[in-house]
């Protein structure tokens, strides 16, 4: 069983500047990794024993002065070792296509429509990506510090749950 | 003598006779099938009112169904977000007249506390409703209050005429 220490330590030295940081808030791990070689990244942590993806979170950091306006946190589990650690990427609003890691871990399939239907995250690669939780008339994201959070929107037709019901 | 709350003549022969609607609203208003469109946790509150400690059935509304056809009286208890909206409205479509409908609890009333971008304020604002029942969740009680409100209602309504004309002539039959 390996400790959070040299795992950290050896994805430092096999992805050198892709790193950006390593530091420890609160006492978890948190890895700041480049939008480039995230995927790249994770894939590594999970053949070192990272096998369960619980959750993709997204951050709107419009009013935190970052320098980036959005991240994804990437919340990792291994169930053997019971190591927990967090990967972080900050992504522009310019350009927000992050490569996706459904095809490593199949929760990251619903939880990336999820950071997409919430944030705006595009994830390339991912093969189904459309809108779960809002219905698909939505227009906008809604946990954009932007969006105006009281503003509902109509839905019409009931196209996400049962497609064969609209003859449209 | 008679049925409580009906006007009837008793004749020689042993007959007795009423008027037509008389009946048909004494036994509307006193077999009321519910249809629970329960999304959140009013609907358990309901499973109370109906169990045997409330016991809806004294009222006469204890035959819960779960098919619009077959249901008069739709018992929206919970949440609905606007991705449920259409189905709801589907739903109360497919009920056949005469139908009423109770909405149950805070968020299906006004919301609630869900004043965001997924929540309806107000099933009001896709099908017309008949009775409200305030409450977070709203307790057993309150329930057969509405069901007793709505008999009330159901008591001083015209009847053999459509509650909605104009919205049920628009359509092709």
């Amino acid at each position: 069983m390996k400790d959070l220490d040299s795992i950290i330590e050896q994805v430092e030295q096999r992805f050198g500047e892709a790193v950006e940081a390593s530091d420890r808030p609160f006492g978890d791990a948190v890895l700041t990794v480049g939008r480039t070689r995230v995927r790249d990244v994770l894939s590594h942590l999970k053949e070192q024993g990272f096998d369960l993806l619980l959750d993709i979170g997204g951050v709107d950091g419009l009013h935190l002065g970052r320098r980036e306006r959005f991240e994804l946190v990437y919340n990792l589990y291994a169930l053997e070792s019971d190591l927990r650690l967090r990967v972080k990427v900050f992504v522009p609003e310019s350009d927000m296509t992050v490569p996706t890691v459904s095809d490593l871990w199949m929760s990251a399939n619903w939880a990336e429509r999820e950071a997409y239907d919430m944030f705006g995250f595009v994830f390339a690669g991912h093969p189904n990506l459309v809108r779960i939780l809002c219905h698909r008339e939505f227009v906008g994201h809604a946990l954009r510090k932007d969006y105006p959070i009281m503003k509902g929107q109509w839905a019409t037709g009931t196209s996400d749950l049962r497609p064969d019901l609209e003859r449209e | 003598m008679g049925v409580k709350g009906i006007p009837v003549t008793k004749h020689e022969t042993g007959l007795i006779t009423t008027r037509l609607d008389e009946v048909i609203r004494w036994g509307r208003k006193n077999s009321l099938w519910p249809l629970p469109f329960g999304t959140a946790c009013c609907a358990i509150e309901f499973m109370g009112a109906v169990s045997s400690v409330f016991d809806i059935s004294r009222f006469g509304a204890e035959l819960v169904r779960f098919s619009p056809r077959q249901s008069d009286l739709l018992l929206v208890a919970g949440t609905i977000n606007y991705k449920l909206g259409p189905v709801l409205k589907r739903i109360y479509d497919q009920m056949c007249e005469p139908r009423y409908v109770i909405s149950m609890g805070a968020c299906a009333c006004s919301g609630g506390f869900y004043d965001n971008y997924a929540t309806i304020q107000g099933i009001d604002q896709i099908i017309p409703v008949d009775v409200f029942i305030p409450g977070c969740p709203p307790r057993p009680d309150a329930v057969l209050d509405a069901v007793v409100k709505l008999q009330e209602m159901i008591d001083k309504e015209p009847q053999r005429r459509p509650r909605q004309p104009e919205r049920e002539r628009e359509r092709p039959r």
